[in-house]
């Protein structure tokens, strides 16, 4: 017997009365529903800043290089910042899905697909930089060791920027098809729902034809377990064969040892940084409040804390090695950063990164979600910086003073990083409006255990056998082997025992002492159908929250009108919503 | 004989309910055709007597011809076709670079064995764009679980049985060939 213990001091995952069919109800229906006012509002902007980018792109591609801020010293800044911040971005996505899966933490489950997202549209935004920085992109194909007619000249394996396109592509590819992989069955569900033929044929087609079987899903663990497995690995090679961009250099203040582990943790803190940032939005806009809780906002704090600790720790041992080093390269190199023209960019980074996420270690703080958003915020300027700083200041002053110089950026240059944010937010709105962003039927596999209900009747000595069941779609049917005879129902509208019977059930409204709910905001209530429930006598969400199978079946027979509206529509879990919403 | 291309579709609300009965029909010695769940129900496949996959052992596999590939292209390319000074790096063997090829030989490991385990999955469990989905009834992708097993010579008996076993529907089906 599945046994579903957990521990009481768990706090539950899963917030209110939630059953299996409530969770694809709550997950289908961003994708189900209309686009608000709000959301056009805010794609429309990231749509404007995306065709800006792709303008600054092609004038840059066609113009050359020289359009950007670059000089004969800097021969890296913006375009290499905003890749190494890009791709750190991306790595929380992997280290949610990834590294939490084979710790076996169940919170990673609400937020898990929106961190995939989150890491595609990041790494396919870094993918651009190494792109369209190159002098002659249209050549970029010879960085690929294909057999060609120049007797076959290969590429040279020595050079971590080719170890970059072994790396980023490797991560792209295999964190799509982990993604992907992952969203089989609930492309199966969101198919299995759809009524428009268009959508189902769409959905039939992403779904991969799933089905659900026992060996698919004994299969499916399987290869998430292994993904896993040499996700984590991975994640931890790509960020760190980006920072031997810079380790294996000669470049005073470049040239460390300490980057790889350093790279990846200031990796993960600005990638959860950015996952917080999204979640908190995303969970209010598409009402996903129940799953993604204050308390997984808590959780990403505080691994904030930590890895922004680790990037502490890593600050503090650069400066030590530097002092102990003995080189006065080296020494120069973190004076300059202290002290030099690029101080307030290295206050700044500091700042952001070393002292924001310590106020996490108060509670207070860490579950506050406006708090929260605003450090999410300050941790990924903070991570922008370090990068600027890590680069810029590193080059500007070297080796021969005879070769320093500054660096201004053009409008060019933060046109492109404007329209990669801005192609990023195209990208992650789109999916929010088609895609499961909560991975249902992982969600599904820790209600029993999570789940605020379960664990409510799990406390209360109940068993949770037969709990799973829904009321409103667990239909006995045992003869259903056998023809059923068809019945035209007798009732006519207006009938006052079906009245009496509806109203038993969802209980009478008593104007004394509760006030009464506009039913118009349920979808599928017009001004019309209001009035006709009003005279029945019922007028709060409660009332309608509680209708089953049953009671729509009693609606239908009394109104006689849109048979099956109130069922199809979900009345009793949209007033559900309201009345959480109203809270 | 005709019993032999009629199943009977069980349906169930509850995965522990599924479970229970997964048990109750394995004990009385019908065989389970199929199960079709909406999530992964931990534990289904050792009670249904399903053999462990084995795709993480080929996913080893694909990982070590990765690794293979990699050297030789590396060894290749670098050593044997062209072996230039790139900045005094020495490229008079394989070994005494290898350093610096460590990182592309890693990500060739991780590619193959990821990707490869990947469609291996997709092949064997019949997946791809276009294919038509399976599931005798849609509701097994929201929160119901279908057992089906083949119906024997006593069907009333079978139908008595998954009854008492919780099933909200019990269908006697004529599997189309």
């Amino acid at each position: 017997m599945a046994s579903h213990y957990e521990a009481p001091i768990r706090r539950p995952l899963v917030l209110g009365e939630k059953s299996y069919h409530d969770v694809s109800v709550d997950i289908a229906k961003p994708v189900e529903g209309k686009a608000n006012k709000s959301w056009w509002i805010v794609f429309s902007i990231s749509l404007a800043a995306f065709l800006w980018g792709i303008g600054c792109i092609v004038y840059t591609i066609a113009t050359g290089i020289g359009v950007w801020g670059l000089n004969k010293t800097i021969g890296w800044a913006w375009d290499i910042t905003n890749f190494v911040w890009w791709v750190g971005i991306g790595h929380a996505g992997t280290l949610i899905s990834a590294v939490l899966l084979l710790f076996r933490q169940k919170w990673r489950m609400a937020i898990n697909r929106s961190a995939e997202a989150m890491t595609i549209f990041a790494v396919i935004q870094a993918g651009l930089f190494p792109l369209i920085h190159m002098g002659r992109p249209w050549l970029g194909y010879w960085v690929l060791p294909i057999p060609n007619q120049f007797g076959s000249l290969w590429v040279n394996f020595n050079s971590p920027l080719l170890w970059d396109v072994f790396a980023i592509s490797t991560y792209l590819s295999v964190s799509l098809v982990f993604w992907w992989t992952g969203l089989l069955p609930d492309f199966a569900m969101i198919r299995d729902r759809a009524v428009k033929p268009f959508q189902k044929k769409i959905y039939s087609l992403l779904a991969f034809g799933w089905s659900g079987r026992a060996k698919d899903w004994q299969r499916f663990e399987e290869v998430s377990l292994v993904l896993a497995g040499l996700a984590t690995p991975l994640v931890l090679s790509v960020h760190t064969i980006v920072s031997f961009d810079f380790a294996t250099s000669i470049v005073p203040g470049w040239h460390t040892t300490i980057f790889p582990p350093y790279f990846v943790a200031g990796a993960v803190f600005s990638g959860f940084a950015m996952v917080n940032t999204l979640l908190i939005i995303m969970r209010k806009v598409v009402s996903l409040e129940d799953y993604i809780t204050v308390q997984h906002i808590e959780l990403m704090n505080i691994v904030i804390m930590i890895t922004g600790s680790i990037v502490g720790v890593a600050y503090i041992s650069e400066l030590f090695i530097a002092w102990y080093s003995g080189v006065e390269y080296e020494q120069y190199a973190f004076l300059n950063r202290a002290t030099g023209p690029y101080w307030w960019a290295y206050l700044l980074m500091m700042t952001c990164n070393v002292f924001s996420p310590q106020f996490m270690w108060f509670k207070k703080l860490r579950t506050s979600i406006m708090f929260s958003f605003f450090i999410s915020i300050v941790v990924n300027v903070g991570m922008w910086f370090e990068r600027f700083v890590i680069i810029v200041t590193s080059l500007h002053r070297d080796y021969m003073p005879s070769a320093w110089t500054m660096f201004q950026p053009t409008f060019v240059d933060i046109g492109i990083f404007i329209g990669t944010i801005g192609f990023f937010f195209v990208l992650f709105l789109l999916y929010a409006r088609t895609f499961p962003v909560v991975a249902q039927a992982e969600i599904k596999t820790i209600m029993k255990s999570s789940g605020q209900r379960y664990k409510r009747i799990r406390e209360s000595g109940g068993s949770l056998v037969g709990t799973g069941t829904d009321p409103r779609t667990h239909n006995v049917n045992i003869h259903s082997g056998t023809p059923i005879v068809d019945e035209k129902s007798t009732v006519k509208p207006q009938d006052p025992k079906a009245i009496n019977e509806l109203m038993d059930s969802v209980g009478v409204f008593d104007p004394t002492t509760q006030a009464k709910d506009d039913l118009q905001q349920i979808n599928g209530v017009g001004p019309k159908m209001e009035e006709v429930l009003n005279g029945i006598g019922i007028y709060s969400f409660l009332q309608v929250s509680k209708m089953t199978k049953r009671e729509y079946d009693l609606l239908d027979e009394i109104t006689a009108s849109f048979p099956g509206r109130a069922e199809r529509d979900d009345w009793a879990g949209q007033a559900k919503i309201l009345i959480n919403n109203k809270k | 004989m005709e019993g032999s291309s009629k199943v009977i579709h069980a349906m169930y609300t509850d995965d522990d309910v599924l479970m229970a009965a997964v048990k109750k029909v394995r004990a009385e010695r019908y065989h389970i055709e199929e199960i079709y769940t909406p999530f992964p129900v931990h534990g289904l496949d050792k009670a249904m007597g399903l053999a462990p996959t084995k795709l993480a052992i080929t996913s080893f596999l694909y990982g070590l011809t990765g690794l293979v590939v990699s050297i030789v292209m590396i060894d290749y390319m670098m050593i044997e076709d062209w072996p230039q000074n790139i900045g005094g790096k020495p490229s008079f063997s394989y070994l005494e670079n290898m350093p610096a090829f460590i990182p592309i030989m890693f990500e060739l490991t991780v590619f193959f064995a990821a990707h490869l385990m990947v469609i291996t999955f997709y092949l064997r469990s019949r997946m791809w764009p276009f294919k038509k989905a399976e599931n005798p009834d849609i509701r097994t992708t929201d929160d119901h679980f279908l057992m089906e097993i083949s119906a024997g010579a006593n069907v009333d008996e079978q139908f008595d049985i998954l009854r008492n076993t919780g099933a909200v529907e019990v269908t006697l089906i004529d599997k189309a060939h």
